[in-house]
C-alpha cells in the first residue's frame, strides 16, 4: 500500500519534471531546456545600471499616445503625449499646449495615434524627429526626438481615416498621409449612395523644413474613391515613387466586409511624386478653400500656437500624365512595403495566404511600353503578370505587413495564423516560421523600413493577449514578442505587455539618440511672456478680473506661497517658471477644485495652468512631484475673498 | 524496498533537475557580480555624466582649491552620492585652514579607514536639510543636523556663526547652498 502510494508519487514528480522542461520551449539540437531558456534570458537581461541597445517608439493606437522601450529589455521609459490631453505632464491641459490639440472641429483631446517613422537622410535613420498620424481627426505629428515633446501637428483636410501615413521619404522631404475613407471633396450635404465616382481620397505630401523640421502642405492627390490602406516611400532606386496599397476598388459605402472583397484583385497605386513636384512647382495644381489647423510648439516660448489655413493645392491624377499607375495586387491588400535596395513592392493581401511581390524595374519596363491593362479613372493599369516578380508561398494566412533585415531577407506577419514568417526576397522560398502570441498585427526592425535596417531584434506586436499575463480583467493590455534575428532560424526571446494598441513601431540604435537627448531647458533661453528670470521678480498682477501670478519653484518652496485678494469669478493664471537648473529635477503644481490636471514643470521652463475658484476660503496649493527631501513642505495658500471685496492683491514669502 | 524506490525517485529528480537547470549556476554568478558591482565606488548619482546642469554641491566643492581637505574627507567617508542628492541641502564648508587648525594628527586619523564612522559622523554634522541664505538663517536659534544632533545658530553684528564656525562666504548650488566656514564645526560626544 505505502509502496503503492510511493510508486505513484514517484510517476507524478517525474512527469512533472519532464513537463516542466518540455514547456520551456523545444530543442532541435538536443541541448536541455534550461540551457536555451537561459540563452534568451541573458539576451534580454539588461542589468541595473546598464542600458539597452536601443530604443523602440510604439504606437500607442487609441492611447492616442507613443511609447517609447528599450530594446532588448522591453522596459517602458516614457509616454510621449502626442493626440491626446495626458494629465502625467500636463499636456493638453496646460494653456501653452492646448493650443496642440486644436482642429477644424474645435478642441480635439484625443486621436488614433497608428504609424510611427523616423526621419532619414540618403535612406538612413537620422534621430532627429518622429512622426505619427493621427487617424481619426486627421492629423500628423512631428515630435522631436531631443526634447521627445511634440513640437508640431498639421490637421489634413479632405481626409478621413488618415491610416496610409505617415511615411516619409528617404532625405525627410516629405511625410505623406493617405486616407482610408474616401469622402466628398470639397465635404457637402448629398446622399451617401452616390459614393461611386463622387468621393474622393486625398493622398497629401506635406513637406518637411529640413532645419527645423516644420510643416507645409505641398500639395493632395485627389485620387478615385478607394480605401488607402498603408504605404511606403521608394527607397534608393525607387526613391521618387510612394505606394499605397488600396481595398475596396468596389466603392462601396457599406457592409464593406462583404462589399469590398468582391474583386480577386485590388490596387497598389504606384504615384510618381518628384513628377508632380515639378508639376506643382511649375504652377500647376489648383488652389481649393479649405480649413484646416497648423498648430506649432516653440521650445523657446514653451508655448504652442495654433493657425488655420484657408487653403490648400490639390492635383487631379489626370493633370500630370505619367505620374500614376495602378498594379493589381491580390485580395484587399493591407501592408505596402519596399525592400531596402528600392527594386521590391510587398503586397499583402490580407485575405490571401500569399504575398504579391511587384518589381520595380518591371514596372517602368511595363510603363515604358505602355502595357496596360485598362485604366480606372483615366489611371492605366498595369498587367498583373507584367509587374509581378514572385509571390511567397507561405502556407501562412492573413499576411499583414514585411520588414527587412538588409541581409537579403524579409519578415512578414500573419494575422490569422498567429506567426512571423521569414522568407528570401528575389528566391521567395520560407526559411523559417515562428508563432506568435496572438494574432499579430505589425512587425518591426529598428531601422527595417530604411536603407539600413539595424536587423538584430524583431519585435512583433499582437492584437490579442488571452492567457500571456496575470488576468487584469476583461481588459488585457496588448503584447509584444522579441525575437533575436540574426541567426538563420529566429529565436523568441521575450514577451511584455504594451500601452494602448501598438500599429507598428519606429527603432533606432540608442546611440543615434543619446547624446542629443536634452537633460535642461536654459533659463536665459526662456522666452515665454510670464517667465521670470529669479524668485525675486515673483509678483502678482491684476487686469480685472483676471489674476496672473508669475510664480517660481526652487527646492524647496514657491514664490510666492501666500496670495490674497483673489476674488470668487476671477481667472487665476498660476504661470510657473522652474528655477532649477539641474536635470530631472521638475516641479509640479496643483490647487484644489482645479478643473484641469496638474502640470510638470521641467527645469528652466514656465508653464500655466488656470484656476477660476468659485468658493470663498483659504486654498492650498502643492507640488505634485517628489522633487526633495522637503517636497511635503511644498506648499502655499491662496485666499479667495467674495465677488464684493475690494481686498487689494498681495503676496509674500517666509513673513 | 520501499527505501530502494524513494532513493530511485530521488535520484532519478536529481539528474532531471540538473539537467532542467544548467542556468541555476550561471544565474548565481550573475548576481554576485552584480552586488559586487553595487559596492564599486564609482556608481550612483555623483556619478551621473552631465554637462550641462548647474554645478551640485559636490561639483563646486571639487573645483575648489580652498575645500580639498573636505573634498579628501567626503570621498573617505564615501559621503559623495550624498552630497548630489535632490536635497535641498545646506553645506557648512570648512576651509582648508580650518582643518589645519585642529590638532596635530586629528585630521590624518580621521581619514584611516578604522574612524570612516567618526569622519562621517562630522561630516554630517556640516550638513542641513534645507536651503537658507546667510540673511534667512538670521532668524534661527539652531538648525537640525543630518547626523541627528542641533547646532546652535549665533548673530553677531552682521556675522553668522553656525557651531561656532563663522560664515565667510556663500556659494548657490544647483542641489541647496555652500555656507564656506572659518571652522571645522565638531559635534559633542553623546
Amino acid at each position: 500500500m505505502k509502496s503503492t502510494r510511493i510508486f505513484i508519487g514517484a510517476a507524478i514528480m517525474l512527469s512533472f519534471l519532464f513537463a516542466s522542461c518540455g514547456n520551456q520551449g523545444a530543442s532541435d539540437s538536443g541541448k536541455g531546456k534550461g540551457a536555451l531558456v537561459s540563452s534568451a534570458a541573458e539576451k534580454v537581461y539588461v542589468a541595473p545600471g546598464e542600458r539597452d541597445e536601443q530604443y523602440a517608439f510604439l504606437s500607442g493606437g487609441y492611447s492616442g499616445n507613443l511609447t517609447v522601450y528599450g530594446l532588448p529589455s522591453g522596459r517602458l521609459f516614457k509616454e510621449i503625449p502626442v493626440f491626446s490631453q495626458f494629465p502625467t505632464s500636463g499636456y493638453g491641459y496646460s494653456e501653452e499646449t492646448k493650443p496642440m490639440l486644436n482642429t477644424s472641429f474645435g478642441f480635439v483631446p484625443w486621436d488614433d495615434l497608428h504609424h510611427p517613422d523616423i526621419s532619414q537622410t540618403n535612406g538612413e535613420l537620422d534621430g532627429r524627429w518622429i512622426f505619427a498620424n493621427g487617424n481619426n481627426t486627421p492629423r500628423i505629428a512631428r515630435i522631436s526626438l531631443s526634447t521627445f515633446e511634440t513640437e508640431e501637428i498639421m490637421e489634413i483636410p479632405n481626409s478621413a481615416g488618415n491610416h496610409s501615413s505617415s511615411f516619409i521619404t528617404e532625405n525627410t522631404e516629405y511625410v505623406v498621409a493617405g486616407t482610408r475613407f474616401s469622402v466628398p471633396v470639397p465635404q457637402r450635404d448629398m446622399p451617401i449612395s452616390e459614393y461611386k465616382s463622387n468621393f474622393k481620397g486625398a493622398l497629401t505630401f506635406i513637406e518637411v523644413e529640413p532645419e527645423h523640421g516644420h510643416l507645409d502642405i505641398k500639395f493632395q492627390l485627389l485620387m478615385p474613391g478607394f480605401n488607402y490602406d498603408l504605404s511606403h516611400p521608394g527607397r534608393d532606386k525607387s526613391h521618387g515613387w510612394f505606394f499605397f496599397s488600396t481595398y475596396n476598388t468596389e466603392e462601396a459605402n457599406t457592409l464593406l466586409e462583404v462589399n469590398a472583397s468582391q474583386n480577386d484583385k485590388d490596387f497598389i497605386a504606384a504615384i510618381n511624386w518628384k513628377k508632380i513636384e515639378e508639376y506643382v512647382n511649375n504652377g500647376g495644381g489648383t488652389k481649393m478653400p479649405a480649413n484646416y489647423a497648423h498648430n506649432v510648439y516653440d521650445e523657446a516660448t514653451h508655448s504652442a500656437t495654433s493657425t488655420m489655413k484657408k487653403e490648400v493645392l490639390v492635383v487631379n491624377p489626370s493633370e500630370v500624365p505619367g505620374a500614376i499607375f495602378l498594379l493589381p495586387t491580390p485580395k484587399s491588400p493591407h501592408g505596402c512595403d519596399v525592400d531596402p535596395t528600392g527594386q521590391y513592392i510587398i503586397g499583402s493581401g490580407k485575405l490571401s495566404a500569399d504575398l504579391t511581390v511587384h518589381s520595380f524595374d518591371k514596372m517602368l519596363d511595363a510603363i515604358a511600353g505602355e502595357k496596360f491593362d485598362g485604366e480606372a479613372y483615366g489611371i492605366p493599369i498595369l498587367k498583373f503578370e507584367d509587374v509581378m516578380a514572385g509571390q511567397v508561398k507561405s502556407g501562412g494566412l492573413g499576411p499583414l505587413h514585411t520588414e527587412f533585415d538588409g541581409k537579403g531577407n524579409a519578415y512578414t506577419t500573419f494575422f490569422i495564423s498567429s506567426e512571423v514568417v521569414k522568407w528570401k526576397l528575389g528566391t521567395w522560398e520560407v526559411i523559417d516560421r515562428q508563432p506568435t502570441f496572438y494574432s499579430v498585427g505589425h512587425l518591426m526592425i529598428p531601422g527595417g523600413n530604411s536603407r539600413k535596417p539595424h536587423g538584430k531584434y524583431l519585435v512583433a506586436m499582437n492584437k490579442i493577449t488571452k492567457d500571456r499575463y496575470l488576468p487584469t480583467g476583461p481588459e488585457m493590455e496588448h503584447s509584444a514578442q522579441i525575437y533575436d534575428i540574426t541567426g538563420e532560424k529566429m529565436e523568441l526571446l521575450y514577451d511584455f505587455p504594451t500601452h494602448g494598441e501598438p500599429h507598428y513601431a519606429a527603432g533606432c540604435d540608442a546611440d543615434l539618440l543619446v547624446q542629443n537627448s536634452k537633460k535642461i531647458y536654459r533659463l536665459d533661453e526662456n522666452k515665454h511672456p510670464y517667465a521670470i528670470n529669479s524668485p525675486a521678480e515673483a509678483k502678482v498682477v491684476r487686469e480685472g478680473k483676471e489674476v496672473h501670478i508669475y510664480m517660481s519653484t526652487i527646492r524647496s518652496h514657491f514664490t510666492p506661497d501666500n496670495i490674497e485678494g483673489v476674488k470668487v469669478g476671477d481667472k487665476v493664471y498660476f504661470h510657473i517658471t522652474n528655477h532649477e537648473q539641474d536635470f530631472d529635477v521638475p516641479h509640479g503644481f496643483s490647487i484644489i477644485g482645479a478643473g484641469t490636471s496638474e502640470i510638470l514643470v521641467m527645469p528652466g521652463q514656465t508653464k500655466t495652468s488656470l484656476w477660476e475658484p468659485e468658493k470663498v476660503g483659504v486654498w492650498p496649493f502643492y507640488c505634485t512631484d517628489f522633487c526633495s527631501a522637503l517636497h511635503q513642505e511644498m506648499q502655499g495658500y491662496v485666499r479667495v475673498s467674495p465677488a464684493s471685496s475690494d481686498l487689494e492683491i498681495s503676496w509674500s514669502l517666509g513673513d | 524496498m520501499k527505501k530502494r524506490a524513494i532513493w530511485t525517485v530521488a535520484l532519478i529528480a536529481a539528474i532531471f533537475t540538473s539537467a532542467c537547470q544548467p542556468a541555476a549556476s550561471d544565474d548565481t554568478q550573475a548576481s554576485e557580480a552584480t552586488s559586487e558591482e553595487s559596492l564599486d565606488k564609482t556608481s550612483g548619482q555623483a556619478f551621473v555624466e552631465d554637462e550641462v546642469s548647474n554645478p551640485n554641491i559636490l561639483q563646486i566643492a571639487v573645483g575648489s582649491a580652498d575645500h580639498s581637505t573636505l573634498v579628501a574627507a567626503v570621498q573617505a567617508a564615501d559621503l559623495e552620492n550624498a552630497l548630489v542628492n535632490a536635497g535641498p541641502l545646506m553645506v557648512f564648508a570648512p576651509v582648508n585652514e580650518a582643518f589645519d587648525a585642529l590638532p596635530e594628527g586629528t585630521v590624518e586619523s580621521l581619514l584611516k579607514p578604522e574612524n570612516k564612522d567618526d569622519l562621517a559622523n562630522i561630516l554630517k554634522y556640516h550638513v542641513t536639510p534645507g536651503n537658507y541664505s546667510k540673511e534667512f538663517l538670521k532668524k534661527f536659534k539652531k538648525l537640525g543636523q543630518a547626523n541627528d544632533q542641533s547646532v546652535a545658530v549665533e548673530v553677531k553684528g552682521d556675522d553668522v556663526y553656525v557651531g561656532g564656525a563663522k560664515i565667510i562666504a556663500t556659494v548657490k548650488a544647483s542641489n541647496g547652498i555652500i555656507h564656506v566656514v572659518d571652522a571645522v564645526m565638531l559635534p559633542s560626544n553623546n
